[in-house]
Parts: C-alpha cells; sequence; structure tokens
C-alpha cells in the first residue's frame, strides 16, 4: 500500500518555504485558509496575507491587482467556488491581461465527499480549460503538487492547479519537477495506453497491473499539465498502443478526456474511452463509496481498458 | 495641492478632449459618448493635475495609478492619455478598430498608460483595492484612483470590493462614482435604485463627499480632502450629467451607447466652439 499524503499539505507547506526567500509571494484566502492550508503561509507572514471574506470574485479581482502591482499573487479556495463562482473575474481580470496570479484551488471533484454536490467541482477543468492563456495543472500526488507550486511561483502568467481534500497515494518522490506541456509515460503498454491526473494516475498503475495479469499491456501516462497538453505524447501513445483510456476526477465533458480527445482526432484517430463523472451530479457520501459509484476504481478502470482494446479489435477487423 | 495648469487652462484640455471623444466614436462607428463625457472633466482633473504620473515611468516605478472600472469611458481615458504624451494623438482615430492599441474596453498589454483592463462591469475596484494593497506592501506614499459607473454599483463585486477596501483601511485609495444617473436601459433609479448612495457607502466604512463633478475647483478639494484621510477608503460622489457639454447629449440614455453620425458630430463640434 502506497504511502497517503494530501496534497493540499503540501501546497500550504511549499507557498509558505516559497515566501521565505521571494518576499513578492502574498496569499489570499476567501475565509478557507484552514481547509486549503494557506494558515500556514498566514501564520508565518501575517502582512502578505489577506483573507478576503466569502466574497470569491473580489478575490480574484484583488490578487489580479496584487499582480498589476508587482506581487506574485496565490490566490486559494475551493474549486467550484474559484472556477465557478469567480469564472468570469478570472476571465476578465486575469486570464485576459495575462496577470500574473496563480489559483490553487482545493476540494475539487468528487472526494470532498459528504459535503455533496454543492461542493464536488466536475466542471472546473472544463472552465479553466477554455479561458486563453491559462495554465491547467491537476497533480497526481502531494509530490508533484509542490513541484507544480514551485513552478508556478517562477512561470509569469495565470496558473490554475487543481487539488482535493483527500489523501492521495504517492506517485512521485520529493524530487519530482513540472514541467508545462510535458506528460510522464510511466509505463509503457502496447494494448492500451490510460492517460490519467489527479487521484485517477495511481488507481491506473492499479489497473495497469490487474490487467497484465490477464496478459493485457497497458500503459500509464500521468498528465498534470491538461493545459497546455503534450500533443506529441499523446500522438505517440496512441500509435503505440492502438486504444487510449483519458481518466479524471472531474466531468467527462471539457476536462481531460476532451483534451485527449481532441488531440487524437485531429491526429491519430484511435479509439478514446472517457473515464469520468457521467455528465451528473452525484450524491453526498463516503469517498470511496463516490469513487466506487463513478467507477474511479482499478476494476473500473480495467473495464473501460478492456472496452477501449474491444473497440479497437473491431475497427480493424471492419 | 499645487497645481500646475490653472482651471482656465483644464476647461481648454477638457473641451478639446470632448472633441477628441465625439470624434474617435463618430470614426469607430460605435462606442459610449454618454459616459464618457460625464467623465471626462474628472479625468483630465487627475492626469492633468492631481496625479503623480507620467509615460517616462517604468513598470515599477513609484505613481499614482488610475483604474478604470466603468470601462466603458475608455474613449474619455484614450483622451487624456493621448494629451499626456502616452502615445501618439494619431491613435484616437483607430479606436475600436482590428489590430489598433485602443480596444473598445480598456486593455492594459496593449495602450501604454492604461494600469487595469476593465470593460466587464463591477470588476475595477476590487482591482485598485490590490493595486493599494501592493503599494502598501511596498511603502509606497502613492494613491490608487478609481472611476465607478453609477449603473455599475448594481454588481455585487462593488460592494465586496467597499467591504474590502475599508476592511483593509485602504487610505491610499480615492474612488471617483460618476452618478450620472442614467444607464442603458434608463434612469438608474428606474432600472435598479442605488440610493440612498451616501448613506451606502458610509455604512461601507468609507469617507463620502459630495461635489460636482464638472467643477474643477471642487474635484481637486474634494481630493485634497480625501488625501487627509488615511485610516478609510474615500468616495467622491460625483453628481454629473450624463453627455455634458453637448446639448443634445445630455441626460438622455440614448447616448449612452450610440455614435453620432456626422451631422451630429458636426452639430456638436460647433456647439464645442471646433471648426469643422
Amino acid at each position: 500500500m502506497a504511502e497517503m499524503l494530501a496534497l493540499r499539505d503540501y501546497y500550504g507547506k511549499t507557498v509558505a518555504e516559497l515566501g521565505k526567500t521571494n518576499k513578492d509571494i502574498v496569499v489570499l484566502d476567501a475565509d478557507l485558509s484552514g481547509s486549503t492550508r494557506t494558515s500556514t503561509f498566514a501564520k508565518a507572514f501575517p502582512e502578505r496575507f489577506f483573507n478576503m471574506g466569502v466574497a470569491e470574485q473580489d478575490m480574484i479581482g484583488t490578487a489580479a491587482g496584487l499582480a498589476a502591482g508587482g506581487k506574485i499573487p496565490f490566490a486559494s479556495t475551493f474549486a467550484i467556488f474559484a472556477s465557478g463562482r469567480a469564472w468570469e473575474q478570472v476571465r476578465q481580470a486575469v486570464g485576459y491581461p495575462h496577470q500574473n496570479v496563480k489559483i490553487i484551488a482545493t476540494h475539487g471533484g468528487i472526494t470532498v465527499g459528504p459535503d455533496g454536490p454543492s461542493h464536488q467541482a466536475g466542471e472546473d477543468i472544463a472552465l479553466m480549460r477554455a479561458i486563453p492563456g491559462l495554465t491547467v495543472i491537476m497533480p497526481a500526488d502531494a509530490h508533484e503538487t509542490a513541484a507544480a507550486v514551485r513552478w508556478a511561483a517562477g512561470y509569469v502568467g495565470p496558473v490554475y492547479i487543481r487539488l482535493t481534500r483527500d489523501k492521495f497515494p504517492v506517485v512521485f518522490n520529493d524530487s519530482k519537477t513540472f514541467t508545462p506541456g510535458k506528460g510522464e509515460h510511466l509505463k509503457k503498454g502496447t494494448d492500451v495506453t490510460f492517460i490519467a491526473c489527479g487521484l485517477m494516475t495511481s488507481i491506473a498503475l492499479e489497473a495497469a497491473a490487474l490487467l497484465e495479469k490477464e496478459g493485457v499491456l497497458a500503459g500509464v501516462v500521468n498528465m498534470a499539465s491538461i493545459k497546455p497538453i503534450d500533443h506529441e505524447l499523446i500522438v505517440r501513445v496512441a500509435a503505440e498502443s492502438g486504444a487510449l483510456v483519458a481518466a479524471e476526477e472531474h466531468s467527462i465533458i471539457g476536462g481531460l478526456g476532451s483534451a485527449v480527445t481532441e488531440v487524437v482526432a485531429e491526429n491519430n484517430p484511435v479509439p478514446v474511452i472517457r473515464v469520468g463523472i457521467q455528465d451528473d451530479y452525484i450524491s453526498s457520501g463516503a469517498p470511496e463509496e463516490l469513487l466506487d459509484a463513478c467507477g474511479f476504481t482499478a476494476a473500473g478502470l480495467a473495464d473501460a481498458a478492456r472496452r477501449a482494446v474491444q473497440l479497437k479489435k473491431q475497427a480493424a477487423s471492419r | 495641492m499645487k497645481l500646475t495648469k490653472d482651471v482656465n487652462e483644464l476647461m481648454e484640455i477638457a473641451r478639446r478632449m470632448r472633441v477628441d471623444i465625439l470624434t474617435m466614436i463618430h470614426a469607430a462607428g460605435s462606442g459610449h459618448p454618454g459616459g464618457s463625457l460625464s467623465a471626462i472633466d474628472m479625468l483630465v482633473a487627475l492626469y492633468c493635475g492631481a496625479m503623480d504620473h507620467g509615460p517616462e515611468r517604468k513598470k515599477r516605478d513609484r505613481r499614482d495609478k488610475f483604474v478604470l472600472s466603468k470601462g466603458h469611458g475608455a474613449p474619455a481615458l484614450y483622451a487624456v492619455l493621448a494629451e499626456c504624451g502616452y502615445f501618439g494623438r494619431e491613435h484616437l482615430k483607430t479606436l475600436r478598430q482590428y489590430e489598433s492599441i485602443l480596444s473598445g474596453h480598456p486593455y492594459a498589454p496593449s495602450t501604454p498608460g492604461v494600469e487595469i483592463t476593465t470593460g466587464s462591469l463591477g470588476q475595477g475596484l476590487s482591482q485598485a483595492n490590490g493595486l493599494a494593497l501592493a503599494n502598501r506592501l511596498d511603502g509606497q506614499d502613492t494613491f490608487v484612483y478609481a472611476m465607478m459607473g453609477d449603473g455599475e454599483t448594481q454588481e455585487g463585486q462593488i460592494w465586496e470590493a467597499a467591504m474590502t477596501a475599508a476592511h483593509y483601511k485602504l487610505g491610499n485609495l480615492i474612488a471617483f462614482l460618476d452618478n450620472n444617473e442614467l444607464q442603458i436601459d434608463g434612469f438608474v433609479c428606474d432600472v435598479m435604485g442605488i440610493e440612498p448612495i451616501g448613506k451606502k457607502w458610509e455604512a461601507f466604512g468609507w469617507h463620502v463627499q459630495q461635489i460636482d463633478g464638472h467643477d474643477f475647483g471642487q474635484i481637486f478639494n474634494a481630493i485634497d480632502n480625501a488625501k487627509k484621510v488615511t485610516d478609510k477608503p474615500s468616495l467622491i460622489w460625483a453628481r454629473t450629467v450624463k453627455g455634458k457639454g453637448v446639448s443634445f447629449m445630455e441626460r438622455l440614455a440614448k447616448w449612452h451607447g450610440t455614435a453620432p453620425s456626422t451631422d451630429e458630430l458636426n452639430k456638436a463640434l460647433a456647439e464645442l466652439g471646433e471648426k469643422p
């Protein structure tokens, strides 16, 4: 069993660490600093922390103004509010002028669990990906979170990083780095390849191990950088394995699955099965129950892979 | 404050700016004359009098900054920026054209002198707060100015930002409310009333002064008073006339977002004492 670490813990630690050396870093939160872990930074640098109250639109606007004034703002709240409530502020005040704002959204996806669909952001990646100029990232684990946050602090431009509430299995180690537009081919497979992000990367690795036992060689790509996306790697694994499964803790509409499908359709059409939230609101419940209900399990992903392989075979026999 | 120009000079600049506003909107074939004309006297007072600024300053240099939250007043802002030498006057006639440096609404990356990108109402005050917080962190004794429309204060984000400015005691923020009483669909009081304006802003923790937004003496006096208030943000509540300076445009919602025809332009320029 892999070590379990919370992505948001590593965000909190990392931004506080960066704040020691980079005095331009400021942090904003909308009354969720305990949950998003920006409280770590707030304790260390109270003069550079701004609690904006329950007002996400104003938070994003203020962050944009701070960036225009030469600061490097990290603005945090839950993913549903950062991407939904404040969408137009992100579009107008951050994306359009290419303002140097880092939006670090926690509690994305269904693993926020018992809070229910009102708090389960399944649309945030779609919303953020549609804004020109934004870099959109969904890290697979705590170490990739730290790497993405470090990268974002050094990059000049708008960034959206989507994190979660729960602890996730560790995939990488603390030497992990992040490069926008680059995925990682974690495991090669000639029958089918999983392209995954967030929690789904670790589940895809489990699924690939399951499939191997039945003689299906499944590859795994971690694609934290959803925008820009790694066209070259997607086209290559599509050619090598001839069938893909895109897996994300997000709606099948507009997220990683859409991004992968777009690349494949325009370059090297092969069957793509999208594993994600099936255009629905899920339910309150324990994260494990919800993951199970959505098929976000090793068995669920293995099943999707078998369907992708089946489609490939059908196409070949036509 | 000590001014380098007297009121007569400023009135003459404002007259020329009105000519520029109407000429550029006519050339563009679209744009917002009414709210540009109600705002221009305050913009002249700021850019040609009150503000410490200039095109020679570099991005991170110390300077006063202005945010046009009512971004549709862009022609007025562009006119004063050209007047102050941020870009050549020849650009004014390219307003709203493809690849012009003068977008339909202020876009900071393309227009020298524009600090903040606006156009979607309700968003400028938050960004002015951000600039004011950044200046304070840098220990700068500069001021951030903003201008809102009255209809614009129907946006909820304005009131979020109003709370923020008071909570963080932004004494370095001075916001104008261009209270011309009209919005696209008609009188503000008919569309969605915003009264009592003064009591609302005071209740939100602001220092409030009401002035005639076309009287340079009152504008400068209010700025001087606002600068002395260091523990709260200041609202300069400016009573203005939409379409001010052109008789047939004054107090008519129709001129919120309509470009003058050639005949109308000539008539307006004649009223402003400009030879066609």
